[in-house]
Order: C-alpha cells, then structure tokens, then sequence
C-alpha cells in the first residue's frame, strides 16, 4: 500500500530559490558580460538559499504538524518524463529523512555562503570570478535540494548529476592553475563510473516492474517491493548462480553511492577535490554532497532490508574503507588533505551504519558530521587566508596566540571528530559503533565493530595531530609569510564559524541514545531517530544499558588513547616523529604515497587507456581510417580521375559539346522508342 | 487538305539541316540561323499536330516558342556583337579559350 502524503506547493521553492539566483548570475554573466556590483551579488546569492532555509522551516513545521499517518508533504509541480507507461513526475518529496538532509543543506549551505563572503573577496580576477563562483554555488544548492527532495529516482538522479557537475566547476574554479583543471576532470570522471551503476540500478528496478506497471516513485517502489523481492537472477557460477534481484539492484546503486561518497575503491576523487576553494571543500566535499550516497541507501532502505547480501558489502565496504583513509590521514601535511581523508574515513563510518541497517545513526552521523567537518574546513580555511594561501603544516606551528578565536572554534572541531562527549560526534560515531555490536545478520560484525573502535582513536590522533602541528608548538611559518603578517579572518568568515561551533557542540542532544535519556530522566530522548521511523527501518537492537555504556566507555578510552598518543609526539616530545620517521620509513613513505593507489590506478587503467586512446582509437581509426582513407581519400581519388581524363572532354569548342548533346539526345531517344 | 505526313516530314527535313547547319558551320551568325531553323521545324510539327487533333494547344506552344526565339536573337546577336568588338572575329574555332 501507498503510503499518504499531504499536498502542498511550498516545496518547489526551496529548490527553485537557489535556481533563481544562480540564473540571474549566469545569465548576466553570460549575456551583459559585466560583474554585477559585488553588494548585488551577495544579496542576491546569500538571499536565496537563506530564503530556501526559511521555507525548508515551515515546510517542517507543517510536516510536524501532520496528522498521524500521513508521511509527509508532497509536491508535484509537473510530469516530466511520460514516456509510454513510465511516466516520472517532477516532484517533491517532504517526509522526515528528506527534512533532515534538507535542513542540513539549507542550512550549513546558508553559514557557508555567508563564509564564501569574506573568503572570497580577495579574487580579484577579470573573468567574474566572484559572481562566477556564487552562480556555481547556488546552482550546486539547487541541485543537492532536488537531490534530497526527489519523489522519485528520475529527479534524485537530476540531482545527482546536477551535484556532480557543480563539483567539476567549483573543483576547477581557479583554471589557470593545470592542476586544479585536472583534480576537476578527475572528479567527474570517477563519478561518471559511480553513476554509471547508479543509472543501470534504475534501469533494473524498471526492468523489475514492467509487467505490472513501471515505477520509480519512492513510495510505490516500497509498495511494490514484494513483487521485486520474488525475483531472482541468472549470474555466473563463481558468484554462486543465482542472486536475488533485491540484491543486485542494491549493489548498482550502491556503485553509485560508492562514486559520490568516496568509498574503496572510487573515493580517489575526494582528497584531489581539495584543489577548490575552501567553501566549496567544506560545503560540497564534505558536508553535503558526499553524503548523498548515504542518503540515497537510506532512502531505498526498504529495499536494502531485503537484500542481506548488499547491506554485508555495504557495511564491509563502509568499515575498510574508515580504517583505510584514516591510516592515510595519519601522514599527510596538508591541512586540507587530512580534513579529506578524515571526510573519507568518516562516510565509511556512515556507510558502516546504514550497512548494519541502523539508518537513523546513519542519517545522525550526516548531520553531526556535517556541522563539525564543515566547521573544520571552514576553521582551516580561515588559518588559510591569514598564512595568505599556504596549506602545509609544516610551515605552521604556534598560531594559536595570533589566531585565538579560529583556534578555540576549530579545538571545537576537533574534540567533535574525536568523539569526546557530550560533543556530537560522540554520540553518532558511538550509535554507529552500536549498530555494528548488534548487527547479527553482518558476517564478522563484530569485527567491523573493531576496526570501528580502532578507527575512533586513529580519527583522535589525526585530529589532535593536526591541531596541534597547526596551532601548538614552536612556529615554523616562512619569513616571507610573516612579513605579511598574520591576522584574524573578518567577521564574515567567524560568524559562520561560531555558529557552526555552537552546532557540533549540541548537535548530539538531537539523537541523544536512550540510555542516557533514561539517566536524565528523559523519556524518548532519542528525538531524531523517533522522527525517522516511518521512513527508515531502525536498528533494533536489545543490549543491556550496562554493554552499551561499556561500548561508549571504550570509545572514550580509544579517543583519549589517540589524543594522548598525539599530544605526546607532537607537544611534548616535538623531536620524536622524525625519529620514528626515519626508523619506519619505508612505511613512513607507504602511508605518505596513500598506498600508490593513485598509481596504481594510473598504471592499470589511465595509462593503458589513454594509449589505446592514442595509438588505436586516434592515430588508427580517425587519423588514418576516417581523416585518412575516407575523407582525404576519396578526395585524392576524385581529383587523380579529373586530372588525367575527365578534364580534357572540357575541350572550349562549342560545336565539339553541341554534338555530344545531339549524340546524346538521339541516344537517349533511340531506347525510349526501342522500349 | 495536307495530310499530316508531309507536314512532320517537312519539319524533320528542316530540323535535319538546321542540326547539321549548327553542327559544321563556322560563322556564329550561321548557327544561330540554323538554331532559329530547328525552332521552326519544331514549329511546324506543333501546327501540324494541333491540326490533326483538333486541338488548340499546339498553337499555344507555337507561340511561346516564337517567343522564346525572338528573345534567343536579341541575346545570341548581342553576344556576337560583343564577341566582334573584342576579338574582330565571328568565327567559333577561334573562340575555345574557356577550356582545361
């Protein structure tokens, strides 16, 4: 059965407003040619998704309003695709997981306009690389909310492209630079593999249904769920034979979450993502568009519920790759590549979750990790602009006394991420580590607990690496940097930060884990995953109060560890992590290569392509088969037949072409008549 | 009466001459004149027709091609009188620069 919705037209706005002013920008930019004044554009562009955020609140006050089961607010604006009996509406969908993202999207995407504000006002390029950016930023806006609130699989992939394609713009934003041009086509290309099973899931999912009325509409997918659930498919032996529909589909989407989340092994995008402007890397890679894969497998939860299968590869997939990026994290001394890593480390966790099948962590730990990620990126972009443009820590150290108020807002950051409570991350990374405890139908869950725990206090000893490598110790900043002198960002760049700050620290209270809602007094405390439970299916799990204490006591434990370890070679014994360098290098050398995954793929798939690409495809099949016998060919071949014979019937005699004429005519009369 | 077989003999006879006249004279002014012979025939056979069938249509044609001929004169003359002022020549032979 359906399930019943309330109608409304509010909803298009929220997607619409972001569109409006990206068109205005683009089409003036294209058009007149002329930057608007920068005051215009700011409004302008920070209006819209404010304005979106404001709609996004009453849409949620009317979707709170709701009578009991009525799953949310719909809005279908128009059909967009009716093509014989698969027809996909453009509309929106406002149930209460496409509220939390879209919350979180508005929102964090308003503070981080805002940032972008005082970031970047020192581009002063000619080519409207202000105007250009904020036309960038509102049109990823608009695509992420079509993303989120999608009432079927057509627009969410509108979305989803959408996000890509902003990503690839704002990735190459500052062109000049070859590099950031290519980190941009890096990312797409990645991406296209991902969606490229994201595409051929869909085309499944219709497949499924085509003789009882094709649909990809969210709610009539879970009805009809049972038809699909009964069907199986031929696959080959080492595969084991036969697999459950249910099962493939869910692995074709999950390719596709695996490109646009950065998971093993399509997340090689992310870390080169960094070459963007700080808002971007922490709007776009890191607190929204990442998660959309997350988003996605939670979405198509009911589906997942029946395929055991791809929530086991999800799960083992989220969990390897955490421990995996944050290893690598471990070693890096750009400020920006550790955030990347910890970013990629951190999706896995989500995955993790929703691979156990407990969504709403999942969902928490989008939304916790969205505001402290963000505040990181935001926080290490403010240390950014005051080292004017320099991101290696190994020419930082000592900056907390120039740079109080950036360092007390990213020790916020930082002590979130670890997981010290009551701080967000405490509470969603410690649900995500409980669903793995409880998650009996996972092969070796408690194994992927483990490497949970183990990544916990990595993620600890990354972070506090990072703090203090930036803001302790003794300061290692160049002299020409220091002639410039460094300062506090303006406060366009720390209003955001504070207000993000305030955010990781209560964000946690909003999934506050019943077990100390009980120790408050507190009845259902856990008022996101209450929220959530028409739409996802929760991970329910009976451990006693005394094991999930115990199990947070050890998160605790494994982030003081980390922390500890930290301030340990880096604050009190600043000569240690050379020697131990020099002692383990050639693993030393392995972590800060990231494996050579990067190589490796560039010697298994790029370098042969672009040979096949070079030798075969070009210099063969269109320099030498279309350009060289086809076209020049026949062209050589034309001209040698007119240069040596036709060229001489052209003889200038009149008489000499009225008797071919004649000649002709009496031919051409003569098999008239004979016929 | 006439029947028609004189009157397409006489024509094919008339569009003969004019055919070989255009085909073996040298004087531009000749060929044209056998050009306006060929017309003529054709003419004839028209009239010829028309008569036998009763019909009026072949007349029509007649006069559109008389038309058409007067025409042909006044460009076919003016291009020979401008061919005589530049070359001092009306002979074709002469005339075959537009070649390979």
């Amino acid at each position: 059965m359906v399930e019943a919705v309330a109608s409304t037209d509010l909803l298009r706005w929220i997607a619409l407003l972001p569109l409006l002013g990206a068109a205005v920008h683009g089409v003036l930019l294209g058009l007149v040619r002329r930057e608007l004044p920068r005051g215009l554009v700011i409004a302008l562009s920070v209006g819209a998704p404010a304005l979106a955020f404001v709609v996004t609140l009453l849409a949620f006050f009317q979707l709170r309003a709701l009578p009991a089961g009525t799953i949310g607010l719909v809005d279908e604006v128009y059909t967009w695709v009716g093509a014989g009996r698969v027809v996909a509406e453009m509309s929106f969908l406002f149930d209460p997981l496409s509220a939390v993202m879209c919350l979180i999207v508005t929102g964090v995407g308003t503070l981080i306009h805002v940032y972008s504000i005082g970031y970047m006002d020192d581009d002063h390029r000619d080519d409207g690389g202000f105007q250009r950016f904020f036309c960038y930023l509102n049109l990823f806006l608009c695509a992420m909310l079509l993303l989120v609130l999608g009432d079927n699989l057509l627009v969410m992939f509108l979305g989803w492209e959408g996000v890509g394609l902003c990503s690839y713009l704002l990735i190459g934003f500052w062109y000049g630079d070859r590099w950031n041009a290519y980190c941009g086509m890096k990312a797409f290309v990645v991406n296209r593999i991902g969606d490229f099973g994201f595409l051929v899931g869909i085309f499944l999912l219709l497949w499924a249904l085509a003789d009882t009325g094709a649909t990809l509409d969210f709610r009539e997918l879970r009805a009809a769920l049972p038809e699909i659930a009964a069907r199986s498919v031929a696959v080959p032996e080492w595969l084991g034979g036969q697999w459950r529909l249910t099962t493939l589909i869910g692995l074709c989407l999950f390719v596709g979450a695996m490109g646009k989340s950065a998971q093993i092994p399509l997340y090689v995008w992310l870390p080169d993502a960094m070459a963007g402007p700080t808002p971007v890397s922490a709007l776009i890679h890191a607190a929204t568009m990442v998660t959309a894969g997350v988003y996605m497998v939670c979405r198509m939860s009911f589906l997942y519920a029946e395929a055991p299968g791809a929530s086991a590869v999800i799960a083992w997939t989220g969990g390897i790759t955490a421990i995996f990026a944050a290893t690598i994290a471990i070693a890096q001394t750009d400020i920006k590549k550790v955030l990347a890593y910890s970013t990629v480390s951190q999706l896995g966790y989500m995955f993790l979750a929703a691979g156990c099948g407990a969504y709403s962590a999942a969902i928490f730990h989008v939304g916790t990790h969205a505001f402290f990620k963000a505040l990181l990126f935001l926080g290490s972009g403010a240390v950014i602009l005051a080292m004017h443009h320099e991101q290696d820590t190994d020419k930082m150290g000592g900056l907390r006394k120039r740079l109080r108020r950036t360092h007390a807002v990213f020790l916020v950051g930082v002590l979130a991420i670890a997981g010290f409570p009551p701080l967000s991350g405490f509470f969603s990374k410690d649900e995500v580590l409980l669903s793995a405890w409880t998650a009996e139908g996972i092969p070796g869950h408690q194994w992927l607990w483990a490497i949970g725990l183990v990544t916990a206090a990595l993620t600890a000893f990354y972070m506090f690496r990072l703090h203090f490598r930036t803001f302790w110790g003794e300061s290692r900043v160049p002299h020409e940097i220091e002639h410039h002198g460094i300062h506090e960002p303006a406060a366009t760049v720390l209003v955001p930060l504070y207000l993000l700050a305030f955010l990781s620290v209560v964000a946690g209270f909003a999934g506050l884990p019943q077990v100390y809602g009980d120790m408050l007094g507190v009845p259902e405390s856990n008022s996101l995953s209450n929220f959530l439970r028409q739409v996802v299916r929760q991970g329910e799990h009976h451990v006693p109060h005394s094991t999930e204490l115990g199990l947070a006591g050890l998160a605790i434990l494994a982030a003081v560890l980390g922390t500890a370890l930290a301030w340990f070679l880096y604050v009190a014994q600043p000569e240690l992590p050379a020697r131990i360098r020099s002692g383990a290098s050639a693993l030393h050398r392995l972590l800060v290569n990231k494996y050579y995954v990067d190589e490796l793929y560039d010697a298994l798939f790029v370098r042969p392509l672009i040979a096949i690409s070079d030798r075969v495809l070009f210099r063969g099949v269109d320099a030498g088969l279309i350009d060289g016998f086809a076209v020049n060919g026949s062209a050589r071949t034309v001209r040698a037949l007119a240069d040596d014979v036709l060229k001489y019937l052209q003889g200038g005699l009149t008489q000499g072409y009225l008797i071919t004429m004649v000649a002709g005519t009496f031919a051409v009369l003569a098999w008239l008549l004979s016929a | 009466m006439i029947p028609l077989e004189h009157v397409i003999g006489l024509s094919a006879i008339l569009f003969l001459i004019g055919t070989v006249g255009a085909l073996t004279r040298r004087n531009l002014i000749v060929i044209l004149m056998s050009i306006e012979l060929m017309l003529n025939a054709a003419n004839l056979a028209f009239v010829g027709f028309s008569r036998a069938w009763g019909e009026h249509d072949g007349h029509l044609f007649v006069l559109m091609v008389i038309v058409v001929a007067a025409c042909e004169v006044a460009v076919g003359l003016g291009i020979v009188i401008a061919l005589f002022r530049n070359r001092e020549t009306v002979n074709v032979e002469d005339v075959s620069l537009l070649k390979w």
